[in-house]
């Protein structure tokens, strides 16, 4: 029932695009072209794409004649790329339920060796603070991220960077750290203090080291899971104070280019918000000759029609941020603003103004989208009034349908009262006739004792088993259970799994200071790699945009896709703290009235008694004792 | 004249500042407790003490709270007149952290090896430093994050503690909490000046609520220091007995109380910059330097030292 599984499943090993500068330059350059041809903006804009595309694989082939006058012959090698580059692009692309999306990713590569016995000192646009834990706790990648709020799969759509409620933190190690899990401790305490977050309360009573997911996205072919260390806080709140610490990470902070539009009031007052940072070793070049280190810093937020919209359906830069563009970071080599405009051909749907003619397709997320494209170093984008402020206006009042996610979970509790209940994990597979497996994976808390002979796996009402089980049973107070199924879902199908579980009773000081809120079980991790319906690009040389390169694209026919179901809250029994106190002065009030009297009423007798004598009396009888005479 | 006037910078004897601001309640409606914290808070970076000298403790989080109608703010005036969380704030100790053990071993540099800097205080002999309590008391303890409690003798200990361990050269304490006044009691260590909002016996009452927040913004003390304090700059004169003279009983309806016999200045001479604000050290100079030959005469130095070290350590062989 149960084999090793040896297939790799996530494409690891292939490197992800590192453009060195020359090919900036040379988008760059391109991109200005198709700025000056005077196309108007409603018709041909498809042939425009197309041409588009062409120039971008023009740009690759007469790549080595375009050589500028600076740089050296075709002859001799191309120069060495800067030592670091920083690219920032924000996405935003309106969604079906009429609330909007934007995507910011930050990127910094960096060239140069964090594991070599000299420590670097030289810090330009990589953080320092940042560096110096990398090399002082030897990690090869990191991934971290803060959100708040869930992810509606079926209303919004995919996200370009998948990431659960809460804190989640996984990383991988150098195979030259010998003690991995002194370094996880120490690691997350240093963590906790440079992102203002209760990171510290990750212990080894809520870190997995699971067995098949969460294989590395960079670089290396080092697949030792001894290596590896995955914890999530569903309870870490997200504000302010993990924000500012985040901003100050980027070379430019948030005083110039794309971080001045994340002001907390309006990032804050939103659907969904997520921040996170992922650090991984990447190629360089195609030739990948050598690695460089690759930092992003991505900030996801979804603005809510009602309450950031005020009902309308009407977006712009100011409505989302309250603030507007007026420069691209100095610092960055490219600095980008794209618009999604897939459904909006011909300007039917929405209006979108100031107008662009640059254009760029990508696919993403199995899908071929289309983008307006705003470049910020170019000034004349930001026009006569020096500030850009992108506005969509709706003109249909109804939106056309969304493509159906493919591949989407829901999890919940079943059950009654505070003993047992039921964890039902849904997997949802929307494509009409291919059917794909599936990587579930499931990290519960110790005190709530599953019962894995009771795991059921039933996709249309048939029993369906998993082709590869890893169970790691948990300890109590040192070490949560961990579940790892490979699941092969059908095709046009829901998969329940199954499992029950028993609720324990905490010790006095492990309750919470406020135990009646509940305990929660983190977000169950779907990984899997989806049937894409159109070709995804697996040509990583071709200069693309951040969005579309996070996650390495091994095949043409699939894209790899992670999906969180909701965290759980679960109630687990609570003794009244205030209970002691009040018991005890009760009891022994009781005890005292009531039992003392019972007590007194049977054993109590009365007796008579003279009162004492005076004093001349007492030594008066005390002389007639002498004298054996009776006493008065 | 000069060396009269740099005495002067040095006069209260101590070269850096640090803060910790603790607020022990947990719970929406104890939403006026983070307001008050981040209200000292904001006064004490206006005034100097930057991020990395001031331990932040908030039991709860009131910006992000799911029932803030306006996330990622924390109002202190009703009418949402002032935003104390502001922008750019760095709480080190959240939540579940705010302990009185975690809260003790800041205090006394006890704390993990692994506890990463911005979550210790490292302050030394010279250190002034602002420590301000606000939450739910009683006659002698203080309650955190309605758990458990520390007690007014284990907080006098624990300045005992940093006394001897050179922990401080000067040490303010404010609590806002009801019968306030017991916490500062049983203190024994020099250099203690304490102010509290509340007799024994009294309740520190709240100022007022805002009607779309739907809670009590801030304490009637807290609310009247800060106004105070907003009047204050980096330059200021002003005094501590300017400071005790805060939310009178009129304002208040409780009765603000101080100590200050263990203190060994008068509070008359006591800046309020000593502790709200932070020492920029500023040496007068009337001498021109000149910048660009030094190398020379540094190398013939270090020449110089060289000989110097090698005739001792020949000496010390011998």
């Amino acid at each position: 029932m149960c084999y090793i599984y040896s297939e790799s499943f996530v494409a690891e090993t292939n490197p992800v695009d590192a453009p060195s500068d020359n090919k900036a330059d040379h988008v760059h350059d391109t991109m200005q072209n198709l700025d000056s041809r005077p196309a108007p903006y409603v018709k041909d804009q498809t042939q425009e794409a197309a041409e588009e595309e062409r120039q971008w694989e023009a740009t690759e082939v007469k790549e080595a004649d375009h050589v500028p006058d600076t740089m050296q012959t075709p002859d001799v090698p191309p120069p060495t790329p800067a030592k670091d580059q920083f690219q920032e692009e924000l996405v935003i692309r309106p969604l079906h339920s009429g609330d909007i999306y934007a995507s910011f990713q930050f990127r910094t590569m960096w060239d140069t060796d964090f594991l070599r016995g000299s420590k670097v000192s030289h810090y330009r646009l990589f953080p320092k603070s940042l560096g110096q834990v990398i090399s002082k706790f030897s990690v090869r990648e990191l991934h971290i991220s803060f959100t708040q709020g869930y992810w509606r799969t079926m209303q919004w759509g995919q996200p370009f960077l998948p990431s659960p409620p809460g804190a989640e933190l996984w990383v991988w190690f150098q195979d030259t750290v010998t003690d991995v899990d002194g370094a996880w401790k120490e690691l997350t305490n240093v963590l906790s203090g440079i992102f203002c977050a209760s990171l510290n309360f990750i212990d080894s009573t809520n870190t997995v080291q699971p067995s098949a997911s969460f294989k590395p996205l960079g670089l290396g072919n080092v697949t030792d899971q001894r290596f590896l260390r995955y914890a999530v806080l569903p309870r870490e709140i997200v504000c302010t104070e993990n924000l500012t610490p985040w901003k100050k990470l980027l070379p430019c902070g948030s005083k110039a280019g794309l971080a001045v539009l994340m002001k907390s009031e309006k990032l804050f007052h939103s659907s969904f918000h997520s921040q996170a940072l992922h650090f991984r070793p990447v190629c360089q070049d195609w030739k990948c000759k050598s690695t460089v280190w690759e930092l992003r810093q991505t900030l996801n937020v979804v603005f809510d029609l009602h309450t950031s919209g005020q009902g309308k359906r009407e977006w712009s830069l100011f409505k989302m941020f309250s603030r507007t563009l007026t420069e691209a970071c100095p610092l960055a080599s490219s600095s980008k603003v794209y618009v999604d405009v897939t459904d909006n051909p011909q300007g039917e749907l929405f209006e979108l103004s100031p107008t662009t003619p640059l254009l760029s397709q990508a696919v993403v997320l199995g899908d071929r989208r289309t983008y307006s494209v705003y470049d910020l170093t170019n000034q004349a984008t930001f026009g006569q009034t020096r500030s850009l402020n992108m506005l969509l206006r709706w003109r249909a009042a109804e939106s056309g349908d969304m493509l159906r996610p493919l591949l989407h979970g829901e999890r919940y509790v079943a059950g009654y009262g505070l003993q047992t209940g039921e964890i039902h994990t849904l997997m949802y597979n929307n494509h009409p006739y291919r059917a794909f497996p599936v990587l579930l994976l499931d990290t519960v808390p110790w005190y709530l004792r599953l019962y894995i002979h009771t795991l059921t796996v039933t996709s249309k009402g048939r029993d369906n088993k998993p082709s590869y089980i890893h169970y790691q049973p948990s300890k109590d107070r040192l070490r949560p259970h961990l579940l790892e199924m490979l699941v092969q879902l059908p095709p046009n199908s829901v998969t329940e799994v199954t499992m029950q579980f028993e609720r324990a009773l905490l010790k006095w000081t492990e309750y919470t200071p406020d135990p009646n809120h509940g305990f929660y079980v983190g977000s169950s991790v779907i990984s899997a790699l989806v049937p894409s319906v159109v070709a995804m690009d697996t040509n990583s040389t071709r200069e693309c945009p951040l969005f579309s390169s996070f996650f390495p694209c091994k095949e043409e026919s699939s894209y790899f896709m992670r999906v969180y179901t909701e965290p759980l809250l679960v109630n687990l029994p609570t003794p009244d703290f205030s209970m002691p106190y009040n018991v005890i002065c009760l009891t022994c009030t009781v005890v005292a009235v009531g039992y003392g009297s019972l007590y007194n009423l049977l054993t109590r007798t009365f007796q008579v008694e003279e009162p004492s004598p005076g004093l001349a009396k007492r030594l008066a009888n005390i002389i007639r004792r002498l004298r054996g005479v009776p006493l008065l | 004249m000069l060396q009269a006037k740099a005495g002067q910078f040095f006069s209260s004897g101590h070269t850096n500042n640090w803060a910790v601001l603790v607020c022990t309640s947990r719970f929406w409606f104890n939403y006026r407790h983070v307001a008050n914290t981040l209200s000292v808070y904001r006064s004490v970076k206006r005034l100097g003490i930057p991020d990395s000298h001031i331990v932040l403790m908030l039991a709860d989080d009131m910006a992000c709270n799911h029932r803030n109608p306006k996330p990622a703010t924390v109002f202190s005036h009703k009418n949402m007149e002032l935003n104390v969380y502001g922008d750019d704030v760095e709480v080190d100790y959240r939540g579940y952290e705010v302990t009185v053990e975690n809260f003790l071993r800041v205090l006394t540099g006890r704390l993990p090896p692994s506890t990463p800097r911005s979550k210790r205080l490292l302050s030394d002999d010279h250190s002034n430093i602002l420590i301000y309590l606000t939450g739910h008391g009683g006659n002698g303890f203080l309650k955190f994050q309605d758990s458990e409690e520390i007690s007014n003798v284990e907080l006098a200990d624990a300045f005992e503690q940093m006394w001897t361990k050179r922990r401080y050269n000067e040490l303010l304490f404010i609590i806002d909490t009801c019968q306030g006044a017991s916490m500062y009691e049983r203190f024994y260590s020099p250099n203690l000046m304490a102010l509290a909002s509340s007799q024994v016996g009294e309740d520190s009452l709240s100022h007022q609520p805002d009607l779309a927040i739907g809670v009590h913004l801030m304490d009637r003390y807290t609310f009247y220091l800060l106004e105070f304090l907003e009047d204050i700059h980096p330059a200021s004169t002003a005094n501590m007995n300017d400071l005790f003279k805060v939310c009178p009983k009129s304002q208040c309806v409780s009765t603000p109380g101080h100590r200050t016999d263990l203190f060994l200045r008068d509070p008359g001479n006591v800046l309020i910059t000593d502790f709200f604000g932070s020492v920029r050290k500023v040496e007068i100079t009337m001498e021109t330097i000149n910048l660009t030959a030094p190398m020379v005469k540094v190398t013939s130095h270090i020449k110089c030292y060289r000989e110097e070290l090698t005739v001792l350590s020949s000496r010390t062989k011998g």
